[in-house]
């Protein structure tokens, strides 16, 4: 019981904490939105090649997983897995194999729902 | 609008209602739901009887699909308005920059409009992640290759 008290605290807390450090690129930089998701991805990718990102997820679970950074964290885990696996050829296979489901998902359902909705006029 | 100074004073006074502390404020406390709720979900699907990886990724796949539908029903960007970074940085941020481009430009045609503009963020994101993977991949080789 105690155990999944701590891994939800820490899922909020982690997760929390990289949209703070986000706001505050946003509030206090000129960089756009679509920009730091491609920070974080490649921050990601960093965190993962310095072994960094696995024990996080530990820690915190989807508090890691959740935010982009978990995205780059899986393409550096599948990069190694993949050179570990094929050697040189995994450098090619491992990054996209393991962003695979998530980009194939936002594609569809982004396509899914580009047929069944309609744009709506932004509010401002 | 009279004069230059009189615009900036206005847009000055518009840029100044997003305090920065009230801002974060929002993006801790919804960002970090987005993924309590996540951390929810995977108990589920393990409670379901799911490996942990197969359950980590249809967390994220679950995230996206819902991310997806508030953005065709148009609730996306009001609690994106609120949360700011909260809805951005977690993987619902990525579903909603693929889908709302691709809402936007169904009128250029649902192939080659929308099969381009579903790239707008999409495509930046995969480029340098497979870019920032592909050197430490090279790196990673090349350390086994000569130290092990």
């Amino acid at each position: 019981m105690m155990d999944i008290f701590l891994s939800c605290l820490f899922a909020f807390l982690v997760g929390g904490a990289f949209c703070v450090i986000a706001q505050l690129l946003l509030d206090l930089t000129r960089l756009s939105p679509a920009i730091i998701l491609v920070l974080y991805v490649t921050t990601g990718v960093l965190l993962g090649a310095l072994g960094l990102y696995t024990p996080l997820r530990e820690l915190a679970g989807c508090g890691a997983s959740v935010p982009l950074i978990g995205f780059g964290g899986n393409i550096a885990e599948g990069i190694r897995e993949a050179v570990d696996k094929d050697g040189l050829l995994g450098v090619l296979s491992g990054g996209l194999t393991a962003a695979s489901s998530g980009t194939a998902a936002a594609l569809c359902f982004g396509y899914l729902t580009a047929i069944f909705f309609r744009a709506r006029p932004k509010r401002l | 609008m009279q004069n230059k100074q009189e615009y900036l004073a206005l847009t000055e006074k518009r840029a100044a209602r997003s305090p920065v502390l009230r801002d974060c404020f929002f993006a801790f406390v919804i960002g970090g739901l987005i993924c309590l709720a996540g951390q929810g979900l995977r108990s589920l699907y393990l409670a379901l009887g799911i490996e942990e990886r197969p359950a980590m990724t249809l967390v994220t796949v679950t995230l996206i699909f819902l991310a997806a539908l508030f953005t065709g029903l148009g609730l996306f960007d009001d609690l994106a308005r609120i949360a700011g970074a909260g809805t951005l940085v977690p993987v619902t941020g990525f579903s909603n920059a693929v889908v709302s481009p691709a809402l936007d430009t169904k009128s250029e045609g649902m192939i080659l409009g929308v099969g381009s503009k579903i790239f707008t963020v999409a495509g930046p994101v995969l480029l340098f992640g497979t870019l920032a993977g592909a050197l430490y991949g090279v790196l990673y080789y090349l350390y086994g290759v000569i130290f092990v």
